[in-house]
């Protein structure tokens, strides 16, 4: 092992704070506007020093529209996650355990839908949605698609986990008696656990964050909150307190679950380069 | 034949069948209506039955379309731009800092916090630092005596400004896959390097980008797939203008359905965005199987060793 000297490990720290700062100085900056008045943006003075206030925030959550878009971002985000799992993790189970496609054809599966950018599907879904399967400006329409773009990918990822199980184990339940379905319910979900974990926040996250799909397949009633945003910051006379506190407010959830599981989210990141 | 036993055989198909036929439903038939689609010229607000049959002629048309032209060209541009200075900036930082760090993960922690937030929140957020009057970043400048940029209002500079922004949102992405990649270089080539008298330089140039090079192409490529789906912060920052300076094609498509209410249009132009990043797919699939196939072959000739 090299040995660094102590004026070296100084600077190599203060770059990667340096970075640090730079990573997050915009989601501060969100922070402190949104902690701000009107007459403190505006000010040329100063961005740091001002009278924090939550008035911004109490507005924004006095506005029904605004906690019913909330609502829906919430129930659209956890139903199709816990769809996409019990669904993926299945899926998942039957091709690693009865050897349906190799792991190969579902690598490659999962990339090709992995890849299709969410504009593309905008006037087919709208199309169908609205017209053939009568789901238009309705939240369950909403949650099959965010389930349906997730599944490939939960799959991919709970198939590795899975092949880690060992087989004994199920070979075990079952000369004891448990049927198919047994073997999956109590052997196999309980070891998979960190996998499940992992796999839930990537889902919830994409349906949380979901911008265009939802701007096409919902109404008034049924938007999610990064819908409100955009039309409310089409006005000309925006207010950025309240905007950077809706802002904040969407951006709360992921930030705690990447406080909370930042290993799994590396993990998920990192698979898909590191072998196809 | 046993109750049992027809369960048995029927599980696999009873475990798959729910995710397939969502899978089915809501997206290989969307992709199978979209191809579709786009041979017949179907306005919104007519229903698809009443649509009439146009050939090619949505493609001819597009084709021929100077404002597509101008968006595929800054679609173009735009991916180039931040998969090759994300590469650089990540790699060089990677390469800069490698070495065992106290506190790694919190760092890790805080670097991915950028692609956490939701695009929009992203677009939001820069649209707020570039503004103009009481924007942090011409304020700054100000302060440092420069003259201020007109960012997000001037056509020579809003590709840059999107371009920086996903940057920003992107590099530790390229980051965090390089360190990776280099913490699990072999020790041994780095040893016998530095015994024989290697400079810090020629080691990277020599060993560790070399060896770094199958993680580094693939994140390259999956980089690449995700330039061309950008579309939220674009929508919020600059919804691709002034003029088309901005527009991208994901935004193209949107407009052309949503806002010219052109359908059968717009889905050729999805097709020809979905055959773009088909075919980077592809090439990194095929890439990863060779890659996989030489390290088994090498291992293979090891261990005859």
């Amino acid at each position: 092992m090299r040995e660094y000297s102590k004026i070296n490990t100084a600077i190599f720290y203060i770059i990667l704070i340096c970075l640090c700062l730079m990573a997050l100085g915009p989601i501060v900056l969100m922070l402190l506007t949104s902690l701000k008045l009107k007459v403190d943006i505006f000010n040329d003075v100063s961005t740091f020093i001002f009278m924090p206030t939550l008035k911004n925030y109490s507005s924004v959550l006095h506005d029904p529209s605004l906690m019913r878009y909330l609502g829906n971002s919430l129930y659209v985000g956890l139903i199709s996650t816990a769809l996409t799992l019990v669904m993926g993790c299945m899926a998942a189970y039957a091709l690693v355990r009865f050897q349906f496609m190799g792991r190969d054809a579902v690598s490659l599966n999962t990339l090709l839908m992995r890849m299709i950018p969410p504009a593309v599907l905008t006037v087919p879904v709208f199309a169908i949605w609205n017209f053939q399967y009568h789901l238009g400006n309705n939240l369950h329409g909403l949650i099959l698609v965010y389930v349906a773009i997730n599944l490939p990918f939960v799959i991919w990822i709970l198939q590795s986990f899975i092949q880690q199980v060992p087989i004994q184990l199920e070979e075990a339940a079952r000369v004891d008696g448990a049927n198919p379905f047994q073997v999956f319910f109590l052997i196999v979900l309980p070891v998979i656990k960190p996998g499940l974990a992992a796999a839930a926040i990537f889902t919830f996250r994409i349906a949380w964050n979901e911008f265009i799909l939802a701007l096409v397949l919902t109404n008034r009633a049924t938007r999610t909150t990064p819908v409100h945003i955009s039309l409310f910051l089409t006005e000309h006379n925006i207010d950025w307190g309240q905007i950077m506190a809706m802002g904040m407010l969407i951006a709360i959830p992921p930030i705690i679950f990447t406080f909370v599981a930042s290993k799994q989210i590396i993990t998920g990141m990192t698979a898909g380069a590191v072998k196809g | 034949m046993k109750p049992t036993s027809i369960m048995n055989r029927a599980t696999p198909y009873l475990f798959l069948a729910p995710a397939g036929i969502v899978l089915v439903f809501a997206l290989l038939y969307p992709i199978g209506y979209l191809t579709v689609a786009s041979f017949f010229d179907w306005r919104m607000g007519s229903p698809f039955a009443d649509a009439v049959f146009a050939g090619f002629g949505n493609y001819a048309w597009i084709l021929k379309d100077p404002n597509f032209q101008e968006s595929f060209m800054v679609t173009i541009t735009f991916a180039f731009a931040v998969v090759i200075l994300e590469m650089i900036l990540g790699v060089g930082l990677a390469l800069m800092l490698e070495r065992p760090i106290r506190g790694m993960t919190v760092f890790r922690t805080i670097f991915i916090l950028p692609m956490m937030i939701a695009p929009i929140v992203v677009g939001l957020v820069w649209r707020y630092m570039y503004n103009p009057q009481f924007g942090i970043i011409n304020k700054t400048l100000k302060k440092w005596g420069f003259e201020s940029i007109p960012w997000l209002s001037s056509p020579d500079w809003a590709l840059p400004s999107v371009i920086i922004a996903d940057i920003w949102q992107w590099t530790p992405f390229i980051f965090i896959l390089s360190l990776a990649a280099l913490q699990s270089l072999p020790r041994s080539a780095l040893e016998a390097a530095r015994i024989d008298g290697a400079s810090e330089w020629q080691q990277i140039y020599y060993i560790k980008i070399p060896l770094m090079m199958p993680v580094l192409v693939v994140a390259a490529l999956l980089r690449m797939i995700d330039a061309f789906k950008v579309l939220e912060v674009i929508f919020i920052m600059t919804n691709g203008g002034p003029g088309l300076s901005t527009e991208i094609l994901s935004l193209q498509i949107y407009k052309t359905a949503f806002v010219s209410w052109e359908l059968g249009r717009a889905a050729a132009l999805s097709n020809i965005l979905l055959a773009i990043v088909l075919v980077i797919t592809l090439i990194m699939f095929i890439y990863t199987k060779i890659r996989d196939a030489r390290i088994a072959r090498l291992q293979a000739a090891a261990e005859q060793y």
